[in-house]
């Protein structure tokens, strides 16, 4: 459909999408769309500096983000997301860095990076999609698919209890970790935008309805039923121990804004005990 | 007799592998391979077979899981593609080494970056130098008969090392197909239990991968080498086995309308088949075009190559992946190097063609066997790229 291009009105956001690239490849009923579009106003309400921004995201779904954000982005390959920002925010310190990615990306081949920059406490946000499963691939069994759920390569019901990323993330030193869902659109939207002023590895999850292959196998509807679920389900828990913030699809799911707080990062240590720039004690005190 | 059905290609090999009596598969998805693992946990899950079905968090677990069920005697069975087999590349020379029959189907995708999951064979070229049994089927019926026909070849008492099956991404993966498939009988008369030479059990300790000192990792290297080479005795006998049973024929390198061709089109995998048209459109036309199709990479069937192409005078080679930097694509050095000591060679023209899913037609088939014959000397270059 290579026709003449018609004048469309722009959109809000079109300053910060490469509308060259539209119309995306989410299915109709995703939530990623909504998602991004509280990433895209979490960038907008900060009114940061574009030059000044990147987007790295892995394979997926979800990683399709870098390719339609107007600012230098990086689609890496499947799982490496973290490192090559973490690569990236080590040449470059003074630009902000968004990791998006899915669940399988971040948590399944890519867990052990997520851990490792979380524990180095890298200046990064990540941004999880969490869709219960391996879209793109076709509605495969992640490390996120509720135990007894079904997927493809799990037609009677995943026998593996999944991770709680909330958890992880906390336990790995993420010095701020949040979850919402694809219906919390202004508590996302104010979350990533807290995030993103903060230092340090933070981490915000977001369940995200996946009706043309997670929902469809699971007699969960279409996605507006999705949403209606999270409505009924959801309830926010701020500040209590990820430990217990559970996601339940028959009982609770627990959101909220579970951890916040400061840790030195890696280029404060780095600076201090590597390049003897600052003083160690400073470093230390702020540890403490 | 087996039974005429109409399947996608790729469910079809999951079905094949079921007919295997496989003990274990371990997969990672992976477009396009991902009908095969769906469709073998579904097999799995519905008790077809009794065997475990492993999912895993990456690739390079998918083949660590493999070797480790392989060590302990099962049969095993995974697949992959592009990124995902390059990232089993670091376990793939363990498998081979440790000797273990592992069978793997490799759903040919090009290679990234930039990203793209059409196909090629540019995955595959990657890791050609694993040690591991490569075949490369031409269609549906070929992909059922050579993952049965693999793990009778890689559990051989005289062969012992994995074997892979490569299988054009989406040109077969996805394909609806009219094929046979064999019935359970057959298949068992045909393959028997893995008899493991070694394996890890309590009651009979050893011990593998072990560290090698540089005074015995050559010797090691070459019997790794000499057990490959070697395998192609019995990767022909099993086919004569399988004629026999089938009545379906295989040979290292096939022939098609050779006789007195002076100009030979090589192909890997799929293509043949259009190729195979190509050529017949030229004989129309009173051109003496010959296909040679090279169904097994490695071990290199090197006196059977030479006796396909025996008196032609061009032989023009498509490769389906770019070695960078190098002289020219993966098939032609392998083939360049087997007549560098012939007194009479043939001139070598090599094209790379149909990079990641680039369509390659019949046409370009023809205008590839006409520039070839053209050439004054060997040349490389890509056929059909925009300037």
């Amino acid at each position: 459909m290579r026709g003449k291009k018609r004048e469309l009105p722009g959109h809000p956001m079109d300053r910060l999408l490469r509308v060259d690239r539209i119309p995306h490849i989410w299915c109709s009923g995703c939530g990623i769309g909504t998602i991004f579009g509280g990433v895209l106003a979490a960038i907008q309400k900060l009114d940061i500096d574009l030059n000044k921004l990147a987007m790295v995201s892995g394979i997926g779904c979800t990683g399709r983000m870098a390719g339609y954000i107007k600012v230098d982005s990086f689609h890496t390959t499947h799982g490496r997301a973290i490192p090559f920002a973490t690569g990236l925010k080590l040449a470059r310190p003074d630009i902000k860095v968004i990791v998006a990615s899915g669940d399988g990306d971040l948590f399944a081949i890519g867990g052990n990076h997520l851990i490792h920059a979380a524990r180095r406490n890298i200046d990064m946000t990540v941004i999880c999609v969490n869709n219960l499963n391996y879209g793109m691939t076709g509605g495969q069994q992640a490390p996120s698919t509720p135990l007894g759920f079904k997927t493809t390569t799990t037609p009677e019901g995943s026998p593996e209890e999944p991770f709680n990323f909330c958890y992880l993330a906390a336990a790995c030193g993420a010095v701020y970790v949040a979850r919402w869902t694809a219906l919390h659109i202004r508590l996302l939207t104010n979350s990533i935008a807290e995030a993103l002023q903060k230092k340090g590895f933070t981490f915000i999850e977001i369940l995200c309805p996946c009706p043309s292959v997670f929902g469809r196998r699971n007699k969960m509807g279409n996605a507006l039923e999705t949403l209606k679920l999270y409505h009924d389900r959801s309830v926010i828990k701020n500040e209590i121990d990820p430990k217990e913030a559970g996601i339940d699809l028959f009982g609770e799911i627990v959101v909220g804004k579970f951890v916040d707080r400061e840790r030195p990062t890696f280029i404060d240590y780095y600076r201090s005990i590597v390049c003897h720039e600052t003083p160690e004690d400073n470093v230390i005190r702020i540890a403490r | 007799m087996g039974k005429r059905i109409g399947m996608e290609v790729a469910i079809a090999a999951a079905e094949a592998v079921a007919l295997c009596r496989i003990d274990m598969a371990a997969v990672y998805p992976i477009t396009p391979q991902s009908h095969i693992a769906e469709h073998l946990s579904d097999i799995v899950h519905n008790g077809q077979i009794d065997a475990e079905f492993l999912t895993v968090e990456s690739e390079h677990s998918a083949m660590s899981a493999c070797v480790g069920a392989s060590a302990a005697g099962a049969r095993v069975y995974t697949a992959t593609s592009s990124q995902g087999l390059i990232l089993m590349h670091e376990i793939l020379p363990i498998a081979s080494a440790m000797r273990l029959p592992i069978v793997m189907g490799v759903c040919n995708r090009a290679v990234s970056g930039p990203l793209n999951i059409w196909n090629d064979h540019s995955d595959i070229m990657h890791v050609r130098e694993c040690g591991w049994i490569q075949l490369f089927a031409e269609n549906g019926q070929e992909v059922i008969d050579m993952t049965i026909q693999a793990f009778k070849m890689a559990e051989h008492p005289e062969v012992m090392l994995p074997a892979l099956v490569n299988i054009d991404g989406f040109q077969l993966t996805h394909m609806i197909e009219p094929m046979e498939m064999p019935s359970q009988e057959e298949v068992d008369k045909f393959l028997p239990e893995r008899k493991p030479f070694a394996y890890l059990h309590p009651d009979k300790p050893v011990s593998m991968g072990c560290f090698n000192m540089p005074d015995i990792f050559m010797e090691t290297m070459k019997a790794k080498d000499m057990a490959l080479r070697n395998s192609k005795k019995t990767i022909i006998k099993v086919w004569k086995d399988w004629a026999e049973i089938f009545g379906r024929e295989y040979q290292p390198v096939e022939t098609y309308k050779m006789k007195d061709a002076e100009v030979a089109i090589v192909t890997m995998g799929s293509m043949g088949e259009t190729a195979s048209v190509a050529v017949d459109e030229m004989r129309k036309a009173k051109m003496k075009v010959g296909l040679v199709k090279i169904k097994l990479w490695r071990p290199f069937p090197e006196e059977e190559f030479k006796a396909a192409v025996k008196g032609c005078k061009t032989i023009a080679i498509m490769d389906r992946a770019v070695s960078f930097g190098g002289v020219n694509g993966p098939v032609a050095a392998e083939i360049k190097s087997l007549f560098y000591h012939e007194q009479e060679r043939p001139k070598i023209v090599d094209f790379i063609m149909g990079l990641g899913g680039r369509d390659v037609r019949v046409e370009d088939f023809i205008s590839m066997a006409e520039r070839a014959k053209k050439k004054k000397e060997d040349t490389f270059e890509f056929l059909g790229v925009r300037e």
